[in-house]
């Protein structure tokens, strides 16, 4: 079972592109369907945009920050449910589980 | 778990090397957009500090360091820098998360837009830092383990 | 281009998984899943990804081990399968 699944999964692997050839699909200005792709004027515009060498920062802070909005809410209710949790640890030994 | 002894080679250990990886992290946060890094791994590296300073010592030394109903106001206070400063672009005539109309006088869109992500970088390591802070608290409240 | 560096990884990678899910002592399995993530974070960095890799090396083999040991310290340390 586990051999044949990990031939399956090398059959997959073995068509896959070289990571780092610029003449891959994901690395072209234009994507399959016609549209131009954004991560090209990532690259050639977040320093301009913002002054800031690291590209990631931009892209995460500026261009995606709805996104990291979004992660930083997520993390923040996280917190909260584990605070509600096993707030009642402390005070309220009658009500066990 | 009850009859081990609090030892002090432990204590000395984590105290001294508590203060360097919380410089790091304050290093991760505000040179985030230099190197890599950000509010995140910042944060991160700052609740890592706190936590072996609690690991270490116990709850009562770890007190003094940081208080445990501090976690929560900060927690929604980093929320809040995050979401207040897009919503003061908003109000400013911009997008909402716009930082090119932020209200700083004396300085030019793009400079603008860096001032703007480093105020959201600090709001995120804060809210980070004080959730896995207060996720240890919760986890191991009642018990002491120094 | 590190293909031997990366071989290297990838072995290691495989030991700490597999004693990680054979490993009856949980404290083990929890340092072999923190060995895991640095492993995991040292193949991001070769890979180009720095930032994955920093925010894997931090989380994973920083708090995630932390608050696994905490959590066994409060149940047990053994398991049956």
């Amino acid at each position: 079972m586990i051999i044949a699944f990990t031939l399956l999964l090398l059959f997959a692997a073995s068509d896959l592109p070289f990571r780092g050839d610029p003449d891959n699909q994901m690395n072209q200005e234009v994507s399959m369907t016609g549209t131009p792709v954004p991560g090209n004027y990532y690259i050639q515009e977040a320093y301009h945009d913002a002054h800031t060498p690291n590209i990631v920062t931009v892209i995460l802070g500026d261009y995606r920050a709805i996104d990291t909005l979004g992660e930083q809410i997520v993390i923040f209710t996280a917190g909260l449910i584990t605070f509600l949790l096993l707030r009642n640890r402390k005070e309220g030994e009658e009500d066990d589980e | 778990m009850t009859n081990r002894s609090p030892s002090p080679i432990v204590l000395l250990g984590t105290r001294f090397l508590s203060p360097y990886i919380m410089v790091f992290g304050f290093y991760v946060i505000f040179h985030g957009h230099y190197s890599p890094g950000g509010g995140f791994q910042g944060g991160t590296l700052l609740a890592a500090a706190l936590l072996l300073i609690r690991i270490a010592s116990g709850t009562k030394l770890a007190q003094l360091q940081f208080k445990d109903y501090l976690a929560r106001p900060l927690a929604a206070f980093g929320v809040f820098i995050y979401f207040g400063t897009g919503l003061l672009a908003l109000l400013m005539g911009g997008y909402f998360l716009d930082y090119g109309e932020l209200p700083i006088p004396g300085l030019e869109p793009a400079y603008l837009r860096y001032w703007g992500i480093l105020i959201i970088e600090i709001g995120v390591g804060l809210t980070v830092m004080t959730v896995l802070t207060l996720i240890y608290d919760n986890m191991v409240k009642g018990e002491d383990y120094a | 281009m590190y293909w031997e560096l990366e071989l290297i990884l990838f072995i290691f990678l495989l030991i700490t998984a597999v004693i990680a899910l054979e490993s009856k002592d949980l404290l083990v399995a929890s340092v072999m899943l923190t060995m895991f993530s640095f492993l995991m974070a040292l193949m991001f960095t070769t890979m180009g990804a720095v930032d994955v890799g920093f925010t894997e090396a931090v989380v994973g083999a920083g708090v995630t081990g932390i608050l696994l040991v905490v959590a066994i310290y409060q149940t047990t340390y053994k398991t049956e399968d």
